[in-house]
């Protein structure tokens, strides 16, 4: 619905945009490649030679492997768990008549705010910590031992830092989609003499079914990839070494460039089957 | 100056046709009405002279000069669209100015175009305004003002007065035709109501699914249509077609007749029907006659004060000089 | 009566919300607190929460200790550059997207949407390398680049949804008003368009604030921005408390004030316009 000049000038103006990513995806992307089949050890004579899947092999083979995919499969899952279904019911009850809706969205919002170091320092020294943290105190208040968080609990105190910075999102995005839905159907279910728990099954649940699954798909693309909470706690010890926290120990702690590279390759395809998901939705959306 | 002319100009996305090869001639100073049912391509075609959409073929003269490439700016002319397309960040004053400024004009002569054209246009007193803080119809005369300021060679004009109630749609109307005859400048006008291009044009240009399917002035198209679908688009309300027994009497496939042209009578006359619905408007009658011989309800219109009511006995005598002959391709005879 | 079994709920609900609210920020409020504790009071047993001697010794300790205020300028030129940067080269691509769409644009977004989902971490060390060749290790205009690329397909997105609702009529009256694409982008697109592009600077900035991967893999002592800052308070600083807090509550006191701007922008730029 344009002429060929627009057409063009259009064309012209996408240019820098598009070359950019282009560049971003596939420079980068042809080099973990390339590395990826090399035995590439920078600290260790260099360039060793071709040596094919020997590196993907040696990758998952690896006794590391399987633990670092259990606990990403953990954190992951977890986190997803706790901030949907509390986001569901947080923004329930957000929906609700009530005096200083306001501040108490902000309230709930801020943890999304506070940058991942900050989040992963205050809650490990200032909640976690068996002496001085505050969870100490009030185990030792109900006559408890202080557990060692990060040590005892190693996975449960990750996905706990984590969902509290994402429970913020998913709850404001599910309020939106809330907030989106006719207040005529819900009204019209309760003259139909509905109950709340059959509204919320039969009509709030329903509605909310799109934006579940994208609050699911986005989180676990970001959640995948969670780096700094891991770095700044345990880095990667007791347990909680992700696969993402794995390759990078591989790449620039043992710098094992080759192997780091196959893992990141895993890691590619593992995120672009998630990502496919997301994008049919989002790719459904843009249509109407 | 406005002489726009088109040549075998014709459209198509993609591997759909809207418009098939198409000539057509505006005269200098023509108030020219393309009318069709939407999706006829009358807005299509109207893009392509404004340069909005490329043409797939043909060629596009404007005052002699081939326009068929130039872009939209270049053309020399001005638009109103349907939406009035008023910039929302600009008072109505920048709105106005807004061409000028992009013509390079100097302030002086931007300040006194402005204030001539709302002075026409009974802007004065809004021209500090938004867009977003005036009625309709005064959106409609900033939209008339931005295109009158740049002295266009052809106005055009899309749709430009569906977005605005009856009442005002009636006055706005009549500001367009006294502009017109002010101006005498070249105007393209594209409705879909026909009552809007038997009262403004000087040519009315029929479309139907991209193709023309007749031009000529009003009357000529009220007096002479070329096929029935002229014959049923042009009128209000609309020809009665009858078939069967009552058109072979006239060695036709269809006649047509409009509702003025039958004389109503509860005693006697050529039809005789049963009163279905009445519309009494004070000033004239609209009768809906079921007749045996006819499946659609015949349309008569009468004087303001016939006292018939639904359910009564009616006479129908149609005028036979007024009657129109089709074919069975639909064509007009004679 | 139905007036004041309604007053009842609204009242449950007020108590409900406001509990769980103030426990989901009681981090960020303790930790504001902390700050203005002495070292001692931080960690006293048991805790103490208002009645405290406030003090803001630990914010100028904070200082002069660990440069805060180089940090802040790295954090704000690294989020505020990128941002810019990508605004000026996305508004020409989203105006394409949005007024001349054609059969691929769709793809080229969801293209775009699936470059910011490589996992940063399976590139990390090609960029890495690159960036010791090009010489752009630890340096501001090195991450100015990458948070640049990071976010460029969110700002192309933002803006891409916001232009669509600008009714292509109005860009076109423009061009009819002899306009040049120049104009119509500068004179009549952009400043219709001033609140997405307003929401769209201000979460891109927010996101290129807290970014971090890849400002603690590619920085040290001299463009780090201030989530590297906090990084280097792991331990042993980290155990003090009132100082952390301190150093924790300038790093993200900015960003929390921008960010409640931003939160109804926040849905959309993240779900890439799906849920509105």
């Amino acid at each position: 619905m344009a002429t060929l000049h627009a057409r063009s000038a259009a064309r012209l103006m996408m240019a820098p945009a598009v070359v950019l990513l282009l560049g971003w995806m596939l420079v980068p992307l042809v080099m973990t490649l390339y590395f990826s089949f090399k035995r590439y050890l920078p600290l260790r004579g260099g360039d060793l030679g071709w040596t094919g899947f020997d590196n993907y092999v040696r990758f998952v083979t690896s006794s590391s492997f399987w633990p670092s995919v259990q606990a990403t499969l953990i954190i992951v899952g977890g986190v997803l768990l706790i901030t949907v279904v509390l986001g569901v019911l947080l923004a329930l009850l957000l929906d609700q008549p009530m005096w200083g809706q306001g501040i108490v969205r902000i309230l709930v919002i801020a943890p999304f705010f506070v940058m991942p170091t900050v989040s992963a320092l205050v809650w490990k020294n200032m909640f976690m910590d068996p002496v001085n943290g505050l969870f100490a105190h009030l185990w030792k208040f109900f006559g408890l031992a202080p557990l060692e968080w990060l040590s005892q609990a190693s996975l449960f105190s990750i996905i706990l830092i984590v969902s509290w910075q994402w429970l913020p999102f998913a709850t404001l995005i599910l309020l939106t989609a809330i907030q989106s839905l006719d207040r005529e159907q819900l009204e019209a279910g309760e003259i139909d003499g509905a109950p709340p728990l059959a509204r919320f099954r039969h009509i709030i649940l329903p509605h909310l079914g799109q934006a579940i699954t994208i609050v699911i798909l986005i989180q676990t693309i970001f959640l995948l990839s969670i780096f700094a909470e891991i770095f700044v706690t345990t880095q990667g010890s007791f347990g909680t070494r992700t696969l993402t926290y794995l390759i990078f120990q591989r790449v620039l702690e043992s710098q094992n460039v080759g192997l780091g590279s196959a893992g990141g390759v895993y890691a590619i395809i593992l995120a672009n089957i998630v990502a496919l998901f997301l994008m049919r939705i989002v790719g459904k959306n843009l249509d109407t | 100056m406005g002489h726009i002319v088109l040549e075998n100009v014709e459209k198509s996305f993609g591997e759909v046709t809207v418009i098939p090869p198409l000539n057509l001639e505006m005269e200098d100073g023509e108030f020219v009405v393309f009318v069709g049912p939407s999706g006829c391509g009358k807005s299509t075609l109207l893009r392509l002279i404004a340069g909005l959409e490329d043409v797939t073929g043909g060629t596009i003269r404007i005052d002699g000069q081939d326009a068929t490439a130039v872009p939209p700016a270049k053309r020399g002319l001005a638009m109103v669209f349907q939406s009035y397309a008023l910039y929302p960040h600009m008072t109505v004053r920048k709105n106005i100015t807004f061409p000028l400024r992009m013509a390079k004009l100097d302030q002086a002569e931007q300040k006194r175009r402005v204030e001539q054209a709302a002075a026409v246009l009974n802007l004065t007193e809004y021209l500090d305004r938004r867009p977003g803080q005036l009625s309709g119809g005064q959106r409609q005369r900033v939209a008339i003002g931005r295109a009158i300021v740049r002295e266009p060679s052809a106005f055009l004009f899309d749709e430009p007065l569906s977005n605005l109630d009856a009442a005002l749609r009636v006055g706005m109307r009549l500001e367009i035709s006294e502009l017109h005859e002010r101006l005498k400048t070249t105007m393209i006008y594209v409705t879909h109501d026909q009552v809007e291009a038997m009262t403004m044009a000087d040519k009315i240009v029929v479309l139907q699914a991209g193709r023309i399917e007749q031009v000529g002035s009003p009357l000529e198209l009220y007096r002479t249509p070329r096929n029935r679908f002229v014959a049923g688009f042009i009128g209000s309300p609309k020809m009665n077609f009858l078939e069967g027994p009552e058109a072979r009497k006239h060695d036709a496939q269809t006649i047509g007749i409009r509702p003025e042209h039958i004389t109503p009578s509860s005693s006697e006359g050529t039809w005789k029907g049963r009163v279905g619905v009445a519309e009494h408007l004070g000033s004239d009658t609209f009768f809906h006659v079921h007749m045996e011989e006819c499946a659609e309800p015949v349309t008569v219109r009468s004087g303001g004060e016939v006292d018939m009511h639904h359910g009564d006995t009616i006479y129908l005598t149609p005028d036979v000089e007024q009657i129109h002959r089709f074919d069975d391709q639909g064509l007009r005879i004679g | 009566m139905a007036r004041a079994v309604k007053n009842k709920q609204k009242i449950i609900n007020t108590v409900a919300a406001w509990g769980i609210g103030l426990l989901i920020f009681f981090p960020v409020l303790w930790t504001i607190l902390t700050s203005f504790k002495t070292e001692a009071q931080a960690i006293a047993d048991p805790p103490v929460f208002l009645f405290f001697d406030w003090t803001l010794e630990n914010y100028a300790i904070v200082q002069e200790r660990s440069d805060y205020m180089r940090y802040l300028w790295n954090s704000v030129i690294i989020a505020g550059v990128s941002t810019l940067v990508g605004i000026v080269v996305a508004v020409p691509a989203a105006w394409s997207m949005a007024f001349v769409p054609s059969k691929r644009t769709k793809d080229v977004l969801l293209w775009m949407l699936s470059t910011k989902m490589l996992p940063a971490v399976g590139v990390l060390y090609p960029i890495y390398l690159i960036f010791i060749q090009l010489g752009l290790l630890d340096t501001r205009t090195g991450l100015v680049i990458v948070m640049m690329l990071i976010n460029l397909p969110i700002i192309v997105w933002m803006l891409y949804t916001y232009f669509r609702e600008i009714p292509g009529e109005i860009l076109e009256a423009a061009r009819m008003d002899g306009a040049s694409l120049r104009d119509e982008i500068l004179y009549v697109l952009t400043p219709m368009a001033v609140p997405g592009i307003a929401s769209t600077i201000l979460l891109n900035f927010i996101l290129a604030w807290n970014e971090a991967f890849w400002t603690l893999n590619l920085t040290a002592a001299k463009a780090g921005p201030l989530t590297a800052f906090i990084a280097s308070y792991s331990s042993p600083e980290g155990l003090f408390y009132a100082k952390l807090s301190a150093a924790s509550t300038m790093a993200i006191a900015p960003i929390l004030i921008l960010g409640w701007f931003s939160q109804k922008q926040l849905v959309r730029g993240l779900t890439f316009g799906a849920v509105k």
